[in-house]
C-alpha cells in the first residue's frame, strides 16, 4: 500500500507495536527519542536500521541491552550513509542470487549532526550520488550533544554550545547553520523533506514517502535537546512546534528537486500575520540566554533578519513569495 | 587424496591475480577506491561488471573509509565481501580496520603494499600493512603473483571459518608484485567456487532469546556494534585474540587442502623454511625479496656456506613456534624490514623476531636490516652482504651494529 | 551494571546484544510521576505519541491509556502537549 492509499488514525500508529523500544538511556524529554519512535512506527515491512555513533546510538545499545527491535548496525560515527550502501548493496545482490527470504527489506540510516552536517557529510553525499536505495533520517539537536554540547554546523547562529560558548569577547556561534537539506536537493536526488515531531502526521507520512521511493531519500528531522539547550524537558515537542510557527524550521518537502511547503508552514505563507517574532521560540532556552542582553541586541537582531531572510528563499523556491 | 586439476596458464600481474582470484572467489559485493599501485585491481574488476562476468555488487565509493565501511556493512548483512587498497588508503581505513575486526567480519582485502607520505611516494614498502598490525586482521605477505592468486582464494576460507571469523589482508609488494607481469597456474572457476563454498554463519543469541545465524536478516532481529562499556569490552577484545589463536591451524590445513588440488604449497602455509636444517646463519623476511634472497642463498651454498631463509608468509598471527623450531639451529639472523618504527630501536619484524628468542636458550643472535623504503631496490650485492655481516658475527661473536640500513646514501 | 556479567567465552561475538531494554526499567529516574485526570482525558493519544520513553500505552481492549511507570522518566512532554491539560506532574 502506497503513502496515498495509506490512511492511518492516531489509534492506528499508537496500537502499532514499538519497534524502538522503551528501556533506552536517553534523558527524561528528549525529542530524538520521540522522533525515531514515530518513524519506526511508520515503518512498512522488514526494515534494517543503521545507525551513526551518537545519542540515540549510544542510548539504545549499551551491552547487552538492546532498544532495537530491527536488525541494527552501528560501525563508526562518519559512517551511517556507508553502513547504508553496503547493507543495501548486499540486500541487492543477495536477492539477485536468490538468498534473500524477504521480498524487499527497508534501510534507514540515522544520524546526528555530526554524522550528518559534518564528519558525516562525504559519505551521505557519496552514497545519494550513487542511488542507493535508502532512507537517510538526520535528527537535529543542533550540536554534538553526546560528547558534551559542541558546535556542529547545525548549530544556529547566536547558541551558546561547549565550543562557541558565550563569552564577553564573543557572544555563542557567529556562523550560521549549514543549509543541509538544500544541500541535499542540490544533489538531484529523489527526495528531501524537513519535519517536526510536533507535526507527528506530516513527519509520519514524509518517512512512508522516503522509504517509497526507490533511490535515496533524505528527511531533515528537526529535534530539540533539554539538556544541550538548557530547556524545560517537559516543552522538548512545544519547542518543535514553536520552530516551526517562528519559522526557524519551516517544514517543506523537495520532491524531484520540486519545492514544496509542508501544511503547518504553508498555512504561515498564506497567513503571515500569523507567523510567530523569534524570541518566542528563544525565550527559555539557555544557550540563547546571552541573546537577551542589552549588548548582543544586535545579534539577536541577525537571527531574526536570517531567519526572515531564509524563509522568503524558501518561498521563492516553492512559487509563495509574499511581501514582508 | 585429491589429484592435482588441470589449470591454465596464464601471464598476470599481482594486479591482474588478485583480480582474477576475486572473481572466481562468487564474492558478493565489492567497494573500492582507486589508489596507485592498486589501480588495476578494480579497474579489471569493473570490466568483469561490465561484461557481466561477475554476479557481484560493485560500489564506486568515495574514499577507502567508504570502502571499508560498506564492506563491513555488507558483509553484516550477509554477503561475501572484497576490497583492495594501499599506503594512505589503508592509513584512511585505519579506524574501520579495528571496526571490521571487532565486528567479526570476514573481509578479504589485497593490499598493494606502498610507503606511506610524506613525502609522498607511490612505491614499495610494507610501511602501510605494518603500521596495521595490531587491527587484528590476519596478515599474510606474498613472494609472487602466483602466490596472490592462491593467497586471496585461501584468503576467504581462512576468514570465514567458523572458528576464525577475522577479516584477512593479503600484501603484494607495489610495483614489484602488483605491476609486474608473471606466469600463474590459475584453476578453473568451477575449482575455486567448490574451495571457497558459501559462507557459513555461527548461530548467536539474540535479545528476542532466540538464537539464529549471526547476520542481518529481519526474520531474526540483532544488534551488532553496541556500546560496550568498562564491564564488557575486554571480554570483546579476548574473543579476538582468541580467533587469532585458532588461525594458526586453519590457515594450514587451507594451505594443505589447497595443495591438494593445486600442486602448491607455501612452507605449511605460516611460514617457508629455505634451506634451513642446516643453516648457521639466516635472514628473515617478507615478500617478494625472498625471491631473491632465496638465489643468493644458493649462491652461498654452492661456496659451501651454510646459509638458509625464513620467509615468513604469515605475519599476524605470528607463528611462534614455528618460527622458533624452523631457526632452532641458526646462530645468527639478519631480520629484514621494509619499513621503519621511529624511534623505535629498530623495526617491527626486527622487535618480534628478538623477543620471540628471550625465553630461548641458546639464542641466535638477531641483528636488523631496514631495506628498500620508498620503493629502493637493493642489489643482490647489498643482500649478500647480510649474509656476509652474519659470518663476521659469528666469526668475532660481536655485534657491532645490531640496526643498518641497507642501501642508504649516507 | 545489573545482574551478573558473563565471562568471554560465555557472550556472542560482535557484541550482538543479549536482552532486550525493556528488562532495564528507567522508571526510578523521575522525580515527578504524571497523574490523570480521567475526566478531562479525551483519549486524544497524543501523549502515547509523544512520550520519548514509549511509557504510555493505547489500550484498544479497554478503550483508554495507561501509564507504565516503570520507564517513565518523569520529563512532563505529555502534561504539556495534553490539550485539555488533564495531566499533572506531581512531586514524588
Amino acid at each position: 500500500m502506497t503513502t496515498q492509499e495509506w490512511k492511518f488514525t492516531t489509534k492506528d500508529i499508537a496500537e502499532k507495536p514499538d519497534l524502538f523500544l522503551s528501556g533506552h538511556r536517553a534523558c527524561a524529554g528528549c525529542a530524538p527519542a520521540t522522533v525515531l519512535r514515530l518513524i519506526m512506527k511508520a515503518t512498512r515491512g522488514p526494515t534494517i536500521v543503521t545507525e551513526s555513533t551518537g545519542c540515540m546510538e549510544v542510548v539504545s545499545s549499551i551491552y547487552p541491552y538492546t532498544s532495537w527491535a530491527t536488525p541494527w548496525l552501528h560501525t563508526a560515527f562518519e559512517t551511517a550513509a556507508s553502513n547504508a550502501s553496503g547493507i543495501e548493496a548486499a540486500l541487492k545482490i543477495m536477492k539477485k542470487k536468490g538468498r534473500l527470504k524477504q521480498e524487499h527489506v527497508d534501510v534507514i540510516a540515522f544520524a546526528g549532526d555530526g554524522g550528518t552536517y559534518d564528519i558525516g557529510i562525504q559519505a551521505l553525499s557519496g552514497a545519494v550520488e550513487r542511488g542507493h536505495d535508502f532512507l537517510f533520517v538526520l535528527y537535529d539537536n543542533e550540536a554534538y550533544m553526546n560528547t558534551g554540547i559542541q558546535r556542529s554546523g547545525g548549530t544556529p547562529h547566536g547558541a551558546a554550545t561547549t565550543t562557541s560558548p558565550a563569552g564577553t569577547a564573543i557572544p555563542g556561534k557567529l556562523e550560521y547553520k549549514k543549509p543541509i537539506a538544500e544541500i541535499m536537493v542540490a544533489h538531484e536526488m529523489p527526495y528531501v523533506a524537513t519535519a517536526s515531531p510536533y507535526y507527528w502526521r506530516d513527519l509520519i507520512t514524509k518517512v512512508r514517502k522516503g522509504l517509497e521511493v526507490n533511490g535515496p531519500a533524505f528527511l531533515h528531522v528537526f529535534a530539540p535537546c533539554p539538556r544541550g539547550w538548557r530547556s524545560d524537558p517537559a516543552r522538548s515537542i512545544e519547542y518543535a512546534k514553536l520552530a516551526v510557527e517562528t519559522c526557524v524550521f519551516p517544514v517543506w518537502e523537495a520532491v524531484n528537486g520540486v519545492h514544496q511547503l509542508s501544511t503547518p508552514s504553508k498555512l504561515l505563507a498564506l497567513a503571515p500575520q500569523k507567523k510567530k517574532p523569534v524570541t518566542d521560540y528563544l525565550k527559555g532556552q539557555g544557550r540563547f540566554r546571552h541573546l537577551f542582553k542589552p549588548q548582543n541586541k544586535k545579534m539577536l537582531e541577525e537571527v531574526q533578519s536570517m531567519t526572515d531572510e531564509r524563509w522568503q528563499r524558501l518561498l521563492a523556491k516553492c512559487g509563495m513569495t509574499q511581501k514582508s | 587424496m585429491k589429484s592435482v586439476v588441470k589449470q591454465e596458464r596464464m601471464a598476470l600481474s599481482g594486479d591482474e591475480a588478485v583480480a582474477y582470484a576475486a572473481k572466481q572467489s562468487d564474492v558478493d559485493v565489492v567497494a573500492a577506491y582507486p589508489i596507485t599501485p592498486q589501480t588495476i585491481i578494480v579497474e579489471k574488476f569493473s570490466e568483469y561488471v561490465a561484461n557481466g562476468e561477475v554476479e557481484t555488487e560493485f560500489v564506486c565509493v568515495e574514499s577507502e573509509h567508504s570502502a571499508l565501511t560498506a564492506c563491513l556493512a555488507a558483509s553484516a548483512t550477509g554477503a561475501r565481501t572484497f576490497t583492495a587498497t594501499a599506503s594512505a588508503g589503508l592509513a584512511l581505513m585505519h579506524e574501520m580496520l579495528f571496526v571490521t575486526s571487532g565486528c567479526r567480519a570476514p573481509v578479504v582485502m589485497a593490499i598493494a603494499n606502498r610507503a606511506l607520505s610524506a613525502p609522498i611516494n607511490i612505491h614499495g614498502d610494507h610501511s602501510d600493512s605494518m603500521a596495521q598490525r595490531d587491527s587484528g586482521w590476519i596478515q599474510m605477505y606474498a613472494e609472487n603473483a602466483q602466490e596472490v592468486y592462491d593467497s586471496i582464494i585461501q584468503a576467504f576460507r581462512i576468514a570465514e571459518d567458523l572458528n576464525v571469523l577475522l577479516p584477512v589482508m593479503v600484501g603484494l609488494d607495489g610495483f614489484t608484485l602488483s605491476h609486474t607481469l608473471e606466469n600463474v597456474e590459475a584453476l578453473t572457476d568451477d575449482v575455486v567456487k567448490q574451495f571457497v563454498g558459501t559462507r557459513q554463519f555461527p548461530d548467536v543469541l539474540t535479545h528476542e532469546g532466540t538464537t539464529a545465524p549471526f547476520k542481518l536478516d529481519p526474520e531474526n532481529p540483532m544488534t551488532i556494534g553496541p556500546l560496550a562499556l568498562q564491564n564488557y569490552y575486554f571480554e570483546f577484545k579476548r574473543q579476538q585474540e582468541e580467533a587469532m589463536a585458532n588461525s594458526l591451524s586453519v590457515i594450514q590445513k587451507v594451505n594443505s587442502e589447497y595443495a591438494e588440488i593445486s600442486g602448491r604449497s607455501y612452507g605449511n602455509g605460516l611460514i617457508e623454511a629455505y634451506c634451513l636444517e642446516d643453516a648457521e646463519v639466516a635472514a628473515v623476511c617478507l615478500g617478494s625479496t625472498a625471491g631473491t634472497m632465496k638465489t643468493i642463498v644458493d649462491g652461498l651454498r654452492q661456496e659451501g656456506i651454510k646459509a638458509g631463509l625464513l620467509r615468513l608468509r604469515t605475519f599476524r598471527p605470528l607463528p611462534v613456534e614455528e618460527i622458533r623450531s624452523a631457526l632452532g639451529n641458526v646462530k645468527a639472523v639478519a631480520v629484514m624490514d621494509r619499513c621503519i618504527s621511529f624511534g623505535g630501536n629498530g623495526g617491527p619484524v626486527f622487535h618480534e623476531m628478538r623477543h620471540m628468542f628471550y625465553d630461548v636458550n641458546p639464542h641466535p643472535y638477531v641483528v636488523n636490516y631496514i631495506y628498500g623504503l620508498g620503493g629502493r631496490d637493493t642489489s643482490p650485492t647489498e643482500l649478500r652482504s647480510i649474509y656476509e655481516d652474519l659470518q663476521r658475527i659469528l666469526k668475532t661473536r660481536r655485534v657491532e651494529t645490531p640496526i643498518q640500513y641497507l642501501g642508504l646514501r649516507e | 551494571m545489573t545482574g551478573h556479567d558473563k565471562g568471554w567465552k560465555e557472550i556472542a561475538p560482535a557484541g550482538v546484544c543479549s536482552k532486550s531494554s525493556i528488562s532495564f526499567l528507567t522508571g526510578d529516574w523521575k522525580t515527578y510521576t504524571p497523574v490523570r485526570d480521567l475526566e478531562k482525558c479525551t483519549r486524544c493519544l497524543l501523549c502515547v505519541l509523544f512520550c520519548p520513553d514509549g511509557a504510555i500505552h493505547w489500550k484498544p481492549d479497554k478503550g483508554d491509556i495507561e501509564f507504565d511507570y516503570s520507564f517513565c522518566k518523569g520529563c512532563g512532554i505529555c502534561a504539556n502537549e495534553c490539550p485539555t491539560k488533564a495531566i499533572t506532574m506531581k512531586l514524588g
